[in-house]
């Protein structure tokens, strides 16, 4: 009987000393903070993605209540429906934001870029890429080991085994540029996001002269000028034997698609414009080149 | 052209040994242990090594290939060495299904449900072997044969009223009672002196934990009055003894449950021999190498936190 | 005998050459002179397309104090200054030279006679070494002229000359020593004049014992230069382990540097150059070169013009082996495997090696043990199994922690673990994070101050 008591007085005895430490050490380490934080972290979606370049939705929220302006904040996977809300509960004005998404600049498929050596190292574009070229004669294209598949906290990416390159996955990427900052040949770009997904732009991005190029790539941009030269609302710039759209002036006439010799400007869920005005039978539509990998997802959705 | 151009970064060269070639190397280290046990207790011995290594083995496979479907491992020979290290640690008269038991909670519990080897926190042939001890005292302290019978020379000086001297030479050949491996202390350090030799094991872990044990035996032989022959007797029985050979030798210096230093390794092996000699002298068993070890194998990510490697162009700078 | 105190492994040496003489390579059709051969700047070149050229004639001029000129190797016509692809396949600018004959540039004394007196100041000794665009020529391409000049409030307490050449299969330093020993004692003399050091230390390890016997024997004509014969374990060639091996001191972490616990370390060969630089005004245009490897028919050191194909001197060694191959710029330690054999010899090759077979290919990495060996033979003090990780998982606060600057990339780790894990290829990657998020810091509180 003894015994018992003992035990549960020094039981008791011990969780009350217990709760009287806890309780004074929350009560002395207590930190003050504005409510808003947490009512703004529960209307962002909470990926911690890291896209808003905050360490995660936290940060962002933190961000939001404490600063007046809030224009350079921006939550890319809630996007500005999402901004829209906070800012109302916040009563400050909503950043305008176009719409984006990812887009892997690169046609180069095994098939259109032979290998010239084998890469022994760890799977690993960062590693390679501090190394060397690549398995390719390409030094600028995709080495294809997927970086940017690892970094995708929402599954947008994918490599594909048939041509090497990754496959964005356009209904589930939210645009956060994770992959674009996990590129080290900075090959991933966020790109204006059109209806349907469709898109034109160029998948290269060799600097290398024209003949180089050819040697290395089937596919690749010989900065040869004539999509710059077609192009009715100077979207296309050439610099440095490479040609870019401008997401933002394109307006996706597609005359830029056909000029191109090597089939390097991408039309994605699209179909070309005739290539001539009678066009010849049995050559007639033509598929953009290298669209396999990215033309696929339209064919089921067509 | 004919070649075939390889490019990776440097290190362009590899190592001699390999995973593989540790672990037969163990295995062959711990031959002259089992051909003791063999001549000690007869070739029954054999039969419960050869069961307890293939069911580790045929688990791991198993395992392996239908539950964690990764790459298959067994050929790197590391449950062979678990099988054999549990098997040591078995008496001769198991049951042969308590063996597959043992083999079951080492290799399926202790190993590879943490990932596999490299990433257990504890030795799996002693989770085994512990296991057994509580589940199975009576079978697993059963240490009866035709050769000898009753206690263990470490459980008969437990029980004994004083330290009556010890048959010294006995232990050192292996003609006691006891588990298979632990019987023949000579054989485990012919043994280890091979590993060391091959650059396979170091010697840091199992000096200290001898030197730590001895000491503690020791301090406790003058603390109780003893003088004479008792004085060097009681340290080198405590050594010869039980599974302190077998333990320090090649239980505490398991790869992945030591610690990553030698600085740290001295602690931990510090800590094996304090608490193998507490458990011995006034714990609840006979025997406290196991126990001391898993112990031990818990306070190993702490001291891998916080015991680091002295860095180049550090220690000098901080002394002036 | 001394050695460096922490870490460190025994490769097999495969030192295949090491009996071999120079050969004097035959003259390329053309060279390539990448205008970056040395860290820093690139060069600016001061020749264009169509310009004829003298053999040891300036064609490109360092760019700024952190740079090293460049001269032709061989005497023709420049056919161009552009990009050409470099050994790691990356574009590059350089000249190329289309060679006719072998013309010489006036003042340049090519006899064999040794010119042992030297009466310049240190200023005008150093003027000439960067007029020759001298660099390390151990592989770190520093320019030697920014070396000798030592910072203000620092003093030269040791001038050490690395003879180690501890990487295994290379041999060109050995020969350098064993045949240059007489010209490679007046650079060092002359190094020491240019720092204002009054004794010198030649470090070589022991497995050349033949180095050792011949440069102490000439070395007794030369006061003040003692020959230090080191214990054989990689990396004593690295700058901090030699320092450490010499002097017992050891360099601090980044940012330390050897000059901050009054070391200065030249290589063998970089001696040499100086030696020709200063004595007989011949600017840097050639080096020797091991060619070598187990699959090569003849394994030979080289005297070759910078600027040759890396592929002709793989041809003038028995051509490259069948099957799988690897061909490294420098040792197998540290040296960089090269995708273009066609790209040219430059300052800092030392060597070309070429593995073959299973030698080749990476074996498949399995799980780690937890052996501790990578740690213990870390020569930095490092545990490169746990940066190894934390860089692989872009735990980087945890590496920066844990001291991954200060890994120097010496390999060690890798090529004793018995898991073949990639150790190296992930610290690396960890490294260069780590040191660029340490200089964003700097910038980002920089103009706070």
């Amino acid at each position: 009987m003894e015994t018992l008591l003992i035990t549960v007085l020094t039981l008791c005895s011990l969780g009350v000393l217990a709760a009287l430490v806890l309780f004074f050490v929350a009560r002395r380490f207590r930190v003050e903070e504005d409510p808003r934080i947490d009512e703004v972290e529960r209307m962002l979606p909470g990926a911690n993605c890291g896209g808003c370049g905050f360490a995660g939705c936290r940060g962002l929220a933190d961000a939001l209540v404490g600063r007046d302006d809030i224009a350079g904040l921006y939550c890319p996977v809630g996007g500005a429906e999402c901004m829209k809300r906070v800012a109302a509960y916040l009563g400050k004005s909503a950043p305008e934001v176009e719409a984006q998404t990812a887009t892997v600049r690169c046609g180069g498929t095994c098939a259109k870029r032979p290998h010239t050596n084998r890469f022994d190292g760890v799977r690993s574009c960062a590693v390679a890429s501090a190394l060397y070229a690549g398995e390719t004669a390409c030094a600028y294209g995709c080495l294809g080991y997927g970086d940017c598949v690892e970094v995708c906290a929402f599954d947008a990416l994918r490599i594909d085994p048939e041509t090497g390159l990754p496959v964005v996955d356009p209904e589930r990427c939210t645009a956060c540029g994770a992959c674009v900052k996990a590129c080290p040949r900075r090959i991933i770009e966020l790109r204006k996001r059109w209806p349907r997904e469709r898109a034109v732009y160029v998948a290269c991005m060799s600097h290398d002269r024209g003949a180089a190029v050819m040697k290395a790539c089937k596919a690749g941009c010989i900065g040869c000028g004539k999509c710059v030269k077609v192009c009715p609302f100077d979207a296309i710039v050439l610099e440095n034997n490479l040609a870019y759209i401008d997401p933002l002036r394109c307006k996706l006439c597609r005359k830029c698609v056909n000029e191109c010799p090597t089939g390097a400007i991408r039309l994605v869920n699209m179909e070309p414009l005739p290539r001539d005005p009678r066009p010849t039978p049995g050559e007639a539509p033509v598929r953009a080149p290298g669209g396999e990998g990215a033309a696929a997802p339209d064919a089921g959705k067509a | 052209m004919t070649n075939n151009l390889i490019v990776a970064p440097a290190p362009h060269v590899q190592a001699r040994q390999s995973t593989r070639s540790i672990m037969r190397d163990v295995l062959l280290a711990l031959l002259p242990a089992l051909a003791v046990s063999v001549w000690v207790f007869g070739a029954k011995v054999l039969c419960v090594t050869a069961l307890a290594v293939t069911s580790c083995v045929a688990f791991e496979y198993l395992i392996q290939r239908f539950l964690v479907r990764g790459p298959l491992t067994v050929n790197n020979l590391s449950a062979a060495v678990t099988g054999v290290l549990l098997a040591f640690n078995l008496p001769v008269t198991i049951p042969w299904w308590i063996v597959v038991i043992g083999a079951l909670v080492a290799i399926g519990v202790a190993k590879m449900s943490f990932g596999g080897l490299g990433k257990n926190p504890f030795n799996p042939a002693l989770v085994g072997r512990v296991f057994l001890l509580i589940a199975y005292p009576v079978q697993m302290t059963s240490f009866g044969t035709d050769a000898f019978t009753g206690a263990t020379p470490l459980a008969a000086f437990k029980y004994a009223p004083v330290f009556a001297g010890a048959p010294l030479a006995d232990l050192a050949v292996g003609r006691v009672a006891g588990s298979l491996g632990e019987v023949a202390a000579l054989a485990l350090l012919a043994g280890f002196a091979y590993l060391v030799v091959r650059r396979v094991a170091s010697w840091h872990v199992p000096a200290v934990i001898f030197a730590t044990m001895a000491l503690f035996a020791l301090c406790t032989a003058l603390l109780r009055g003893w003088s004479g022959a008792a004085l060097w007797q009681f340290p080198l029985f405590h050594l010869l003894a039980g599974g302190a050979m077998l333990g320090a030798l090649f239980m505490a210096t398991d790869y992945a449950t030591s610690p990553m230093t030698v600085a740290g390794g001295v602690i931990y092996a510090a800590g094996i021999g304090v608490l193998t000699m507490c458990i011995r002298l006034w714990g609840a068993y006979p025997e406290g190498m196991s126990f001391a070890i898993l112990i031990m194998n818990a306070v190993v990510p702490l001291i891998d936190k916080y015991v680091k490697p002295r860095r180049f162009g550090v220690k000098k700078q901080a002394r002036r | 005998m001394k050695t460096f105190p922490i870490g460190g492994i025994h490769p097999s040496d495969n030192k295949l050459s090491a009996g071999r003489a120079v050969e004097e390579m035959a003259l390329p059709d053309t060279v390539t002179l990448p205008l970056a051969q040395h860290i820093g700047a690139p060069a600016i070149p001061r020749v264009a397309k169509g310009d004829r050229v003298l053999a040891g004639q300036l064609v490109a001029e360092g760019a700024g104090f952190m740079s090293a000129n460049i001269h032709a190797s061989v005497s023709g016509t420049v056919t161009a200054v552009d990009a050409i692809v470099n050994a790691q396949g990356l574009s590059q600018k350089a000249i190329v030279i289309r060679r006719e004959g072998d013309e010489w540039a006036e003042g340049i004394d090519r006899s064999d006679a040794v010119v042992r007196e030297c009466d310049l100041a240190p200023a005008e000794i150093v003027a000439r070494i960067r007029e020759a665009g001298i660099v390390g020529m151990g592989g770190a391409t520093f320019p030697t002229h920014v070396k000798l000049a030592v910072p203000p409030g620092k003093r030269v307490e040791y001038l050490i000359i690395n003879g180690v050449e501890c990487e295994p299969y290379l041999t060109s330093d050995h020969r350098v020593m064993l045949e240059r020993g007489e010209e490679l004692l007046v650079g060092v003399a002359i190094l020491r004049k240019a720092l204002g050091v009054d004794r010198a230390w030649i470090g070589i390890e022991n497995n050349k014992p033949d180095a050792v016997a011949r440069l102490a024997e000439l070395a007794e004509r030369h006061a003040g230069i003692e020959i230090v014969p080191l214990r054989v374990k990689y990396p004593q060639g690295g700058e901090k382990q030699l320092i450490a091996a010499v002097t017992g001191r050891e360099v601090p972490p980044p940012p330390a540097l050897p000059i901050d616990v009054g070391a200065v370390v030249c290589n063998a060969s970089t001696a040499l150059a100086v030696y020709e630089a200063v004595q007989k005004r011949k600017p840097l245009v050639e080096r020797v070169v091991t060619v070598t490897g187990k699959g090569l028919r003849e394994p030979k050191n080289l005297r070759v013009r910078l600027g040759t194909p890396v592929s002709a001197l793989i041809e003038a060694a028995g051509g490259m082996p069948e099957g799988d191959v690897k061909a490294i710029n420098g040792g197998p330690m540290m040296g960089r495997a090269v995708v273009r054999p066609e790209a040219p010899v430059t300052k800092g090759c030392s060597g070309i090696t070429i593995l073959s077979g299973a030698d080749a290919v990476r074996r498949e990495a399995s799980a780690c043990i937890k052996c501790a060996r990578c740690v213990a033979v870390c020569p930095m003090g490092l545990e490169p199994y746990l940066l190894s990780k934390r860089s692989r998982r872009k735990e980087w606060d945890i590496a920066e922690a844990n001291d991954i600057t200060s890994c120097i990339e010496c390999g060690c780790c890798q090529a004793t673990c018995p898991g073949y894990l990639p150790l190296l290829d992930w610290i690396r990657i960890g490294k260069q994070t780590v040191m660029g998020r340490i200089r964003a810091r700097a910038t980002a509180n920089g103009p706070k101050k």
